[in-house]
């Protein structure tokens, strides 16, 4: 068993796809959640060889698409400083600002680093006790767990110079907004694996419930995805409104309970802006008053931010799976990954960015 | 960021207090924190995501799934292609 090549094999992805194929007898939308599995579903071709009945749209679960324009503008400001060395995780580089990018900063002489963890952060604190070191807290249910993690390792190395810029979102309050808009077209929800492998999937029965919607834990190989999409269709099709784990050798009901802890340790609930969707009201994590000190929205006055969205792009509603890419008219003309409007066209996970890759 | 991806542990050790081990993906080691899964022995496969391994992956889980779904591609080659299907 080595978890991956045989979730590769071609042939029991083709069983599976036939099996859909079988069990279908009529049209249903179904959204996969996060941003990992768009790309793999594009990347693999898997929408393009799905019965035609079937239609995937694409959701939010992409943080580097949802991280609002406001903290990007915040974080250039923070990261312009002299004193300061900016920590993020590579994708965040060149999420275009109001009027500029971090990438841009370091090309001007700004000290911004790329780290792989916040662990790593906490160590260039370490070795820099003279600068500011600041960690751009970004992501889903999923970084979470490194993230706070690196707080209580810099308070328990006594370690002062370190903070974060926290932009923490969760996927249950978008499954509910998404749900609740008059608009909606999703009829089952592919839920993010690695999401439910840190939270379980207890959140979700109330969700199912209130909007008579099925969910299926889904994992990121080619075959847990269509092995994700027949569980939908088969509760779809016998009219069962339940939770389904198509997902099991990673994700349990409870989740991790000690990741779990620790992040009601350092994070309480709390209203987050969500990039071309809106505020979603306690949709995502702020640090505990406890951790004041290490927040760097506080450390930092940066004075009054002021944002501007390019007018012609329609992520929010690509990432309510209202519309696709290729109904926005700057899709790979005006915009592409190397010119990129919006932050759906930069990251590799979001949708309009995995459109331009592999469908042309 | 969200791509998280199995490795299996080779090495456990521990830095600055926190549970740490060596993880291996297909070839590349990697430095991962363990401390979300107090339980991990060297041999498990952990997935990683941003440098912390969050959950352990079950081989049974994994391999009752691979059968179900072996299953219901040999039943189809047993069966042949359904009349009329493309
Ligand atoms: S193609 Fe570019 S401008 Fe259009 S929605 Fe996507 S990111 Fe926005």
């Amino acid at each position: 068993m080595k978890y991956v090549s045989e979730y590769r094999d071609a042939a029991l992805v083709r069983g599976v796809i036939d099996e859909i194929r079988r069990t279908v007898t009529r049209p249903w939308t179904i959204m996969e959640i996060c941003g990992g599995q768009t790309h793999a579903i594009v990347r693999h071709g898997i929408d393009q060889l799905l019965p035609p009945e079937i239609e995937l749209v694409h959701g939010p679960g992409c943080p580097v698409c949802v991280t609002p324009l406001e903290l990007i503008d915040r974080a250039l400001a923070i990261a312009s400083r002299p004193e300061v060395i900016f920590c993020s995780y590579g994708d965040m580089l060149r999420v275009p600002g109001t009027d500029k990018d971090l990438f841009s900063i370091k090309a001007a002489g700004g000290d911004v680093r790329v780290v792989y963890t916040p662990l790593d952060a906490v160590k260039i604190a370490r070795q820099n006790p003279d600068k500011q070191v600041v960690f751009f807290a970004i992501g889903f249910e999923t970084t979470a767990p490194a993230n706070v993690m690196s707080v209580i390792q810099a308070q328990s190395l006594g370690i002062k110079n370190y903070s974060i810029l926290v932009s923490h979102v969760c996927v249950p309050p978008a499954v509910s907004t998404i749900l609740g808009s008059p608009a909606n077209r999703v009829q089952a929800f592919l839920l993010a694996g690695h999401v439910c492998a840190v939270m379980g999937y207890h959140e979700y029965p109330p969700l199912v419930e209130q909007f008579r919607t099925p969910m299926v834990v889904t994992g990121f190989e080619p075959l847990d995805i269509v092995q994700g999409i027949l569980e939908a269709v088969r509760l779809l099709e016998k009219g069962e409104i339940r939770v389904a784990n198509a997902y099991p050798r990673a994700v349990t009901f409870d989740g991790n309970k000690p990741a779990q802890a620790m992040i009601a340790r350092v994070f309480m609930p709390a209203d987050r802006k969500w990039r071309g969707i809106g505020t979603i009201p306690m949709s995502g994590w702020a640090l505990r008053p406890e951790f004041v000190e290490f927040d760097a929205e506080k450390r930092f006055e940066v004075g009054e931010i002021r944002t501007e969205e390019s007018p012609v792009c329609i992520a929010g509603l690509i990432l309510q799976g209202l519309k696709k890419p290729h109904d926005c008219p700057a899709f790979g003309t005006d915009c592409t990954p190397e010119h990129p409007l919006g932050a759906t066209m930069v990251s590799s996970e979001g949708a309009c960015a995995a459109y331009f890759r592999y469908h042309k | 960021m969200c791509l998280g991806v199995p490795g299996k542990i080779v090495e456990i050790t521990e830095e600055n207090g926190l549970k740490m081990a060596k993880v291996d993906f297909g070839g590349i080691m990697r430095e991962t924190c363990l401390e979300y899964i107090p339980d991990a022995v060297v041999g498990d496969y952990v997935v990683i995501h941003v440098g912390f391994a969050i959950t352990k992956l079950s081989e049974e889980e994994a391999r009752e799934t691979l059968a179900l779904l072996q299953e219901l591609v040999n039943i189809e080659e047993e069966l042949g292609p359904e009349p009329g299907a493309a």
